[in-house]
């Protein structure tokens, strides 16, 4: 009873924290808004990689920092395994860290 | 040396030579590959503190990773473990004693036949639910501990010793079909240590909203052979930086399932702001036993267990995480206490062309 008391309380917490930040995130400064524009203002191949790159890689982890131009095939050729990315995928997420 | 030779951890570092003459081998093969083909050595290297029921247990822990292609459809990837325990020494005593530890968490060589299929062979991670091979990487998983289910269709080892088929069935703008089908051989060598097993997983994920759903089997082959499923549902919103992925997994004789939600501050300033730099993590967990089983890992009565967590990730790649778990079981409740720092490296084993 005690369990099921402190499940309920902390699911609900966590929903209300995430309504919370939804919401925040909705009314977002208009500095965000334009930098989004920014991004949409960006060349094709990098947009296309951006969105293959954050729908295979980054729902598992965060983007390097940085690393060298030389193993990013290395790179893409580990991702195509690990997370099973198609043809165009994996081309978009090589033009998108090698541009 | 006498004591120690008693110790299977002592073979496995005596294994240490021959795991480095191998990496060595593979990234100088990995030389002849193209200008961005680079042999990589990436990973992560921590220090975690775990305080359980009243004791403190120590881990400084390097968890390397190389990938070296040959040629234009090979890859040779490996990652391996290798830390230090340092735990009380009980019965009485004050101090603390420790024991190393090295193992090679998967070594295999993965060929691109078609862009629809990937034949893996060596030794893998079971491709069951999704936390053995997404989030056991120590700079990738949220919290230090893994899920209470994770023995579930891993089959205990979480590796195995065979061939593995694999690819991206069918990808649209609409939606993605991934699938994974293995077998393992029996093994019991100390690096390579596996159970003889099959299995396979299948998901497929939509992309404009970030919703995965997948469903995995496996069947033990040796022993008393023994059947698990599984399903995962995993949801990332786009544009936001809330995550929910979930598991649920059945045995013969247990089940149990696990939640997690976690939401990086970002929108607080962006994600290098102080604030914009945090994330809170919470995960809920429940087993349920339904007939005793030593074999498969899960708690011996029905347990459930709250985690807590706060992550830090500061500039060049280190991350702090902390957490409190309250777990609730029939044979005990306790508290956890856990706290890591981790440092994620990433470079070419060379300069390059």
């Amino acid at each position: 009873m005690r369990t099921g008391k402190l499940l309920a309380s902390c699911l609900f917490g966590a929903s209300l924290l995430f309504l919370t930040l939804q919401t925040r995130s909705l009314a977002a400064p208009a500095s965000a808004q334009s930098e989004k524009q920014d991004k949409n203002a960006r060349p094709q191949p990098v947009r296309d990689g951006d969105r293959a790159f954050r729908q295979n890689c980054a729902r598992c982890h965060n983007a390097p920092e940085s690393f060298p131009p030389q193993i990013s095939g290395t790179i893409v050729r580990h991702m195509r395994v690990r997370a099973s990315l198609s043809r165009e995928d994996e081309r978009a997420i090589l033009k998108f860290l090698n541009p | 040396m006498s004591h120690l030779s008693h110790c299977p951890a002592f073979y496995a570092i005596r294994r240490i030579p021959v795991a480095v003459a191998l990496i060595v081998t593979v990234a100088l093969l990995g030389q002849y590959a193209g200008a961005q083909d680079t042999p990589l050595i990436s990973g992560g290297i921590g220090f975690f503190s775990n305080t359980n029921g009243g004791n403190t247990t120590y881990l400084p822990v390097l968890s390397p990773v190389l990938a070296a292609p040959i040629g234009p459809r090979l890859l040779v990837e490996s990652r391996a473990t290798i830390l230090e325990t340092f735990f009380p020494k009980g019965g009485g005593q004050i101090g603390y004693t420790s024991a190393p530890f090295l193992g090679i968490d998967y070594l295999q060589g993965d060929f691109l036949v078609s862009p629809h299929l990937t034949v893996v062979a060596g030794e893998f991670l079971t491709p069951f639910g999704t936390y053995n091979e997404r989030l056991t990487p120590i700079w990738i998983g949220n919290f230090e501990d893994g899920p209470l289910i994770f023995g579930l269709g891993t089959m205990n080892t979480a590796m195995g010793v065979g061939g593995m088929l694999r690819g991206s069935a069918v990808s649209t703008p609409k939606y993605s079909v991934d699938y994974a089908a293995y077998f393992s051989a029996r093994s019991t060598n100390q690096q390579f240590n596996s159970q003889r097993s099959s299995g396979g997983q299948a998901s497929i994920y939509f992309p404009e909203t970030g919703l995965e759903f997948g469903a995995s089997y496996g069947r033990r082959l040796q022993d008393t052979q023994q059947s698990f499923f599984g399903f995962h549902v995993w949801w990332e919103p786009i544009d936001s930086p809330f995550r929910l992925r979930s598991e649920y997994a059945h045995g013969e004789h247990s089940q149990g399932y696990w939640i997690e939600t976690d939401y990086r501050l970002s929108h607080f300033g962006g994600p290098t702001s102080t604030i914009g730099r945090l994330e809170p993590v919470f995960r809920m967990q429940q087993t349920f036993r339904n007939s005793p089983d030593s074999t498969d890992g899960l708690p011996s009565a029905d347990t459930q267990r709250a985690d807590f967590g706060l992550d830090y990730h500061f500039a060049h790649e280190v991350r702090i995480d902390s957490s409190y778990s309250r777990q609730f079981s029939s044979t005990g409740n306790r508290n956890v206490w856990e706290t890591g720092i981790v440092y994620r490296f990433l470079f070419p084993t060379w300069k390059g062309k």
